[in-house]
């Protein structure tokens, strides 16, 4: 579904990502957990196609298709859908536009029709639900004055609405207390779906406790240093990320190799 | 000798001209007005940028140009033409006048009775214009070059007189045609009695690629408790310069809504000037100013508080893309009487291109001590996160950057309370900033 191989990438021309090589099957969830710096947060951007950052070398296919060939909107159309990190602001633009017109979108780059103002009105308020969103948020603008945990929620409505194939959260539990969290992650919960994956990207292994991973990657300096199964992340969260550093080198002399 | 100089020689001889043609030879007083006017454009000129007030519009290219000013029986564009540029109409009352004569012929005055009284200014003038002569007035040396030349070839407009306790119903649009090479003078009076109210739309337009100048004049007087919602349309030829002058007195207790969108012209200028005579009068204006290509765009307010308990605001909003350039003077003077003033100015513009310039002037004196006062300029690009953050939820560039710009003027629009004007408005809008989108500019 998704093939990422030997992706490097920068910023400003200092080097993030030093050679990803990951597998995504239809239905896995991987998390990506690392320290600080280690590169989490650019590996979902480049996914999701931010231009601040330039892809140097490496290749991904998604479903097939050269995924960096593609603009930002046409790998959303496509099924990526990347839940923010720090969700923007947009004043002027209301919730609803935004999932009218990004719905819209989608169906017409599928070939299919346009949902009517009842159909998709339908839709989103069902999907409102699913994390516990009241009503008057719709019309509200973008993220606008919302607190922390209601932002994370708008992305995981967005995405409710959106059905990706693959869901990409970056650091989604950052700045959630226990209860958004339990929200957030039973959204993201009654989303799983056979055809459907997802890369969790988090610092800590808490939110993998509600949302429970098929693998576990371990990411420092620009590069998977361990992957495996749900209990890494246990394994990390008891002994901290200090041991990376061995890993590290470790993985660096398999490169040099 | 200077363009500004040779201009003002060129309408001196236009003047000698046409003086015969003029109406109000009778009465004296306003043929020694003209007189009065003519000598002060002809010693002061029009303005330079070496004036502090005309510091950042250049409007020489104007000076180097000999315009004609406007004589009864000018050419008048063709039927289907001015009717093509009436589009889209309100659907009530209109005043057309073409190179600033009234026209007749497209024109639908509002009835008569109920105490209100439209005519044009012409007709006015013509039964002796006694009562109109306060407003008509002008103090020796009073603005610029552009208002003594005004002053000078006025000759027509809109007289609108409401008295005490008046209403006009439905708006009534002014529609001011343009035509080629042309210096049209349109000179208008709103004069509200007390408790009086009435909405204006005030639309100048022109053939697309016609070169002229329009120096347009509008005095407003609103006695106690009167109330005006005014709205100024610029959509002159993206050609054609525009000079235009809103110059309100208001007395205790009234209350005037202005909102100026400004699509058109080359240069254009309006400057605004609010006197408040009474207590408790309030003063609302909204502007909206979109400018591409080389459009250069300025709004000069200024509004005095001399006396205590009035409201004022500027809201004022832009987008500029190309290389076009926009200017906001908005000046706020609370004089030492004027105790629980409350004034506040805002003026924040969108740049859609690296060439794009804007020139942000507020400033707000204050010398009263128990006022509640704020302003705040920004000039600022597309957010890119929002762009992005759009991007990523399937929506592509075009219509994400249209979105953001909606949100950005959407609420200068929403302070339309006019649903005909607005949607007009809308259309006419995107029309100008989709054409830039498709232009790449």
């Amino acid at each position: 579904m998704l093939t990422i191989k030997n992706l490097t990438a920068s910023i400003n021309d200092k080097p993030i990502l030093r050679g990803i090589d990951l597998e995504v099957r239809p239905g896995e969830v991987h998390a990506i957990m690392g320290p600080n710096g280690s590169g989490k947060s650019t590996l979902a951007n480049v996914l999701a196609g931010r231009e601040d950052y330039a892809v140097t070398g490496g290749e991904v296919s998604w479903q097939g298709r050269d995924l960096l060939a593609l603009a930002p909107e046409e790998r959303a159309r496509e099924g990526i859908f990347l839940a923010f990190q720090y969700p923007v602001e947009i004043p002027g633009v209301s919730n609803v536009n935004l999932l009218k017109a990004a719905l819209n979108a989608k169906l017409k780059h599928l070939g299919r029709e346009e949902l009517d103002a009842y159909d998709f009105l339908a839709l989103v308020k069902e999907r409102m639900k699913l994390v516990q969103m009241p009503e008057d948020f719709l019309y509200r603008a973008v993220n606008e004055g919302f607190s922390g945990g209601e932002k994370k929620r708008n992305e995981v409505l967005q995405m409710a609405v959106l059905e990706p194939l693959l869901g990409i959260l970056d650091e989604t539990d950052s700045g959630l207390d226990i209860d958004a969290l339990k929200i957030v992650a039973d959204g993201v919960n009654a989303l799983r779906a056979p055809d459907r994956s997802f890369v969790v990207v988090t610092h800590y292994q808490r939110l993998l406790d509600y949302i429970v991973p098929d693998h576990v990657h371990v990411l420092a300096h620009g590069r998977i240093v361990k992957s495996g199964g749900k209990e890494l992340a246990l394994d990390l969260e008891r002994r901290g990320y200090g041991w990376i550093a061995e890993l590290e080198r470790g993985a660096g002399d398999d490169a040099r190799a | 000798m200077t363009a500004t100089g040779n201009a003002a020689i060129h309408y001196l001889e236009q003047f000698r001209e046409q003086r015969p043609e003029l109406p109000g030879r009778e009465p004296a007083w306003l043929d020694g007005l003209r007189r009065e006017a003519l000598e002060h454009l002809a010693t002061a000129g029009l303005p330079t940028p070496r004036d502090e007030a005309w510091k950042y519009t250049n409007v020489s290219s104007i000076a180097a140009q000999a315009f004609t000013p406007a004589a009864p029986g000018a050419a008048v564009p063709d039927r289907a033409l001015l009717e093509s540029l009436l589009e889209p109409g309100l659907g009530g009352p209109r005043l057309v006048f073409v190179n600033g004569r009234y026209l007749p012929e497209l024109s639908s005055p509002p009835a008569l009775g109920g105490g209100v009284r439209v005519r044009p200014l012409a007709a006015a003038l013509a039964e002796g214009g006694e009562s109109l002569r306060p407003h008509l007035a002008w103090p020796p040396g009073d603005g610029s070059g552009f208002t003594a030349l005004n002053t000078a070839f006025m000759a027509d407009g809109a007289c609108i007189e409401l008295a005490p306790g008046a209403r006009l119903e439905e708006p009534l649009h002014l529609v001011f045609v343009g035509g080629e090479d042309v210096l049209a003078s349109p000179r208008n009076l709103i004069i509200a009695g007390a408790e009086s109210s009435a909405t204006v739309v005030e639309e100048y337009v022109g053939p697309e690629g016609g070169r002229y100048l329009t120096n347009t004049h509008t005095r407003i007087s609103l006695e106690e408790k009167a109330q005006l919602v005014h709205y100024r349309l610029n959509r002159e030829s993206l050609r054609a310069f525009h000079m235009g002058e809103l110059r309100i007195r208001q007395a205790a207790g009234s209350r005037f809504v202005s909102t100026a969108v400004a699509l058109g012209g080359l240069i254009s200028r309006t400057e605004v000037r609010v006197d408040f005579s009474g207590e408790g009068a309030e003063t609302r204006l909204n502007g909206l100013y979109v400018a591409s290509g080389r459009q250069h765009t300025d709004h000069h307010l200024h509004i005095d508080h001399r006396l205590p308990g009035c409201t004022s605001e500027q809201f004022f909003k832009g987008v500029l893309d190309g290389a076009a350039r926009g200017v906001f003077s908005g000046r706020v003077v609370v004089h030492p009487d004027a105790q629980h003033t409350d004034a506040r100015q805002s003026n924040k513009s969108l740049l859609l291109s690296r060439n794009a310039e804007m020139d942000a002037r507020p400033q707000l004196e204050i010398y009263a001590d128990d006022v509640k006062c704020a302003h705040g300029a920004t000039v600022g690009q597309l957010d890119g996160d929002a762009l992005f953050y759009l991007r990523a939820r399937g929506v592509g560039e075009a219509e994400a950057r249209h979105l953001l710009i909606h949100a950005f003027v959407g609420d200068v629009l929403d302070r339309i309370p006019l649903p005909p004007l607005r949607q007009a408005l809308e259309r006419l809008l995107w029309a100008r900033l989709d054409r830039r989108e498709a232009a790449g500019a």
